[in-house]
């Protein structure tokens, strides 16, 4: 089934051409890489879904919804959960908090004036968060602030944040980006253990390895367009690909 | 206890000892000594000690938590204060109706201010309060005399209404009570050498402020609470969390512009008075000074502040140059003259150079506030038992920061 679908999109910066005529189509339990040379148009596509950036022409749709033209946290509401390129985290809460404010996010609505009752009070939001920090290894630093994680650690805070959620979609814009090669693997083996949960994934990513060892599908985006799309071994052999990214030499 | 956990049932515990024993606290030299003049325990600064405390305690919900500076919320408890005389000139010289439209009307008030300015963040955002407080602070001086009585300032008169009690008693106002309950009604008890006064202000002043703080304590720690906290710490990620910040913030800020209020109307309840100048932009400014000196995003710090700014304010203002002679005395008459001319400038009406030295110095060196130096002190303490040698504080814990 197909959860994500983007028909003819167009965005424009001055005269700057970032996207045209893209196509794409996500099917439901995928993961999804998208690739592509440094300028193709990879983030400002990403941008595209979750209301950050709005294209000038085209449609996205998820699961029937449409995504232009609404709000950030109507958007996550929705089911769609970003993990940004840079880890975008509640810095001077601590840990256990990082985690809880995207649960109660899910459980109560994008607003609810919820002044009264303590939130450590709330059990079925506290179990949550400490079950997904048991997960992802994080669960006896929980007390500490989150800002003094080290950046491999804050990008698996992030991906806590997001999982807690429970989101149809995931998109993850690189994220082992600036990582050591231990790191990318630990990063990679966590993001396959929460394929084992069915999350359909998008991914941005450079790196091969992590796209090879992760992805079931691989639109390759070069100067705004998709130029092909398919299985990652089939990707790996086609001659437009090594010319997009490397002018010919081999990947 | 009330649904609060143990740290800050202690909490709370401490400010209710602290309110209720105030007048031995703050009276802590005798009648006749030379430090008399230190002892803050009279009913009408112990008053304001608590009224500054409730509007430091709504301030720092905006201000503390989500990190919004809001440089008008003077104009909120001006607004509550003239709501207040109104009450009491119109209805009765019952407190209760006076403190509750005071926080009405200062709560609408700023529906208004809050729903305009937080369409900006940051000092835009500041500089929209503080427009609007200005101007509310000009109206009340030109177009809106009929209603602020202008420069005189709104007072009581014998020929007010005040339909549901009387115009006058006897040929003079009748005094502003609880339920018969005078509110500048004292009891004097003389111990020994000390004098402590017990007013009935004061108590209904502290535990309205209790209440006050117990109801801050329920939203620090409440899930409103934390996604304000998390405004502070990173709003566009709160955002793309599916958190709608915006309703969060105004929220926040009606909270603070209502606490503001309760404190104008208290202030009402124990002089039944309102003018334009509780308005200014000086008076938004000390409190924003209170919350920073206490200590922003504390829960008690904000208390501190006022209490500490409000006790220079009346102590360090009153000292002159003939009370630093007698001190002095002692000494030879050159050194006595010299130590007097170089401490001048720092007493009397000099008093705002001790205030901004020491804000300066906290801001400088404890970027926390009182708090922060009492936290410092208290791991000083912690650190030298053994057991918390391994742990250490190596690791900043998010729970230290609260």
């Amino acid at each position: 089934m197909e959860i994500l679908k983007v028909e003819g999109v167009n965005k424009s910066f001055g005269g700057l051409k970032a996207l045209n005529e893209v196509n794409l189509s996500v099917e439901q339990g995928n993961v999804h890489a998208i690739i592509g040379p440094n300028g193709a148009g990879k983030s400002t596509l990403l941008n595209c879904f979750v209301g950050r950036l709005t294209p000038d022409t085209g449609t996205v749709t998820f699961m029937g919804k449409n995504l232009i033209g609404i709000k950030p946290h109507e958007i996550n509401q929705a089911g769609v959960s970003r993990v940004f390129q840079t880890p975008e985290i509640f810095g001077d809460l601590s840990i256990l908090d990082n985690v809880v404010i995207p649960a109660l996010a899910s459980s109560d609505g994008s607003f609810t004036f919820n002044a009264w009752r303590g939130v450590r009070k709330r059990a079925e939001i506290q179990e949550k968060a400490e079950s997904i920090l048991e997960d992802i290894g994080l669960a006896e630093k929980k007390d500490v602030l989150a800002a003094s994680l080290s950046r491999g650690d804050k990008r698996r805070l992030e991906l806590a944040m997001c999982l807690v959620q429970d989101p149809k979609l995931v998109l993850l814009d690189e994220p082992t980006a600036g990582m050591s090669r231990a790191d990318t693997n630990n990063t990679i083996d966590l993001l396959k253990r929460i394929g084992e949960r069915g999350i359909t994934k998008i991914v941005i990513e450079h790196d091969m390895h992590v796209v090879f060892s992760l992805a079931n599908k691989v639109s390759v985006l070069a100067q705004g367009t998709v130029i092909v799309e398919g299985k990652p071994e089939d990707i790996k052999g086609d001659p437009r690909v090594q010319e997009a990214y490397l002018g010919g030499a081999h990947i | 206890m009330l649904g609060l956990n143990k740290k800050d049932t202690t909490l709370l515990i401490i400010v209710v000892i602290m309110t209720m024993f105030a007048p031995f606290i703050l009276n802590p030299f005798p009648e006749t000594s030379q430090l008399a003049q230190f002892n803050a325990g009279y009913p009408d600064l112990m008053q304001r000690f608590v009224i500054f405390g409730i509007f430091a305690i709504g301030f720092n919900i905006l201000f503390g938590l989500t990190g919004y500076l809001s440089f008008g919320h003077a104009a909120f408890l001006g607004v509550g204060s003239y709501a207040g005389v109104w009450m009491m000139k119109l209805l009765t010289m019952n407190v209760i109706p006076a403190i509750l439209m005071s926080m009405i009307v200062a709560g609408l008030f700023s529906i208004l201010v809050g729903y305009i300015s937080l369409r900006r963040s940051g000092i835009y955002f500041s500089i929209l309060t503080l427009a609007f407080a200005q101007m509310s602070f000009s109206l009340a001086y030109s177009v809106l005399t009929p209603i602020t009585n202008g420069e005189t300032g709104l007072q009581l008169a014998l020929d007010d209404p005040r339909i549901l009690g009387v115009s006058q008693v006897a040929g003079s106002i009748p005094p502003a009570s609880l339920f018969g309950l005078a509110m500048r009604d004292s009891y004097e008890m003389t111990l020994g050498g000390w004098a402590f006064t017990f007013n009935v202000g004061y108590y209904l002043c502290a535990v309205v402020m209790i209440v006050a703080f117990y109801i801050a304590i329920r939203i620090f720690r409440s899930p409103f609470g934390l996604m304000l906290k998390a405004v502070k710490s990173n709003q566009q990620r709160l955002n793309y969390t599916g958190v709608n910040s915006k309703p969060y913030t105004f929220a926040a800020f009606v909270i603070s512009g209502m606490y503001a209020g309760l404190a104008g109307g208290l202030m009402v309840a124990m002089d039944p008075l309102a003018g334009a100048e509780r308005m200014q932009w000086t008076a938004s400014g000390e409190v924003v000074l209170m919350t920073i000196l206490g200590g922003a995003g504390t829960l008690f710090g904000p208390v501190l502040g006022a209490g500490f700014i409000k006790y220079f304010e009346n102590i360090f203002s009153k000292i002159n140059d003939t009370i630093l002679h007698q001190w002095f005395a002692a000494l030879p008459d050159g050194i006595e003259d010299t130590l007097v001319f170089l401490i001048h400038p720092f007493i009397g009406k000099g008093w705002h150079l001790t205030l901004g030295i020491v804000f300066m110095l906290v801001v400088i060196f404890l970027p926390g506030g009182i708090m922060e130096g009492i936290r410092r002190i208290v791991d000083l303490f912690k650190r030298r038992s053994p057991k918390d040698e391994v742990s250490g504080g190596a690791v900043p814990s998010a729970k230290a920061a609260e």
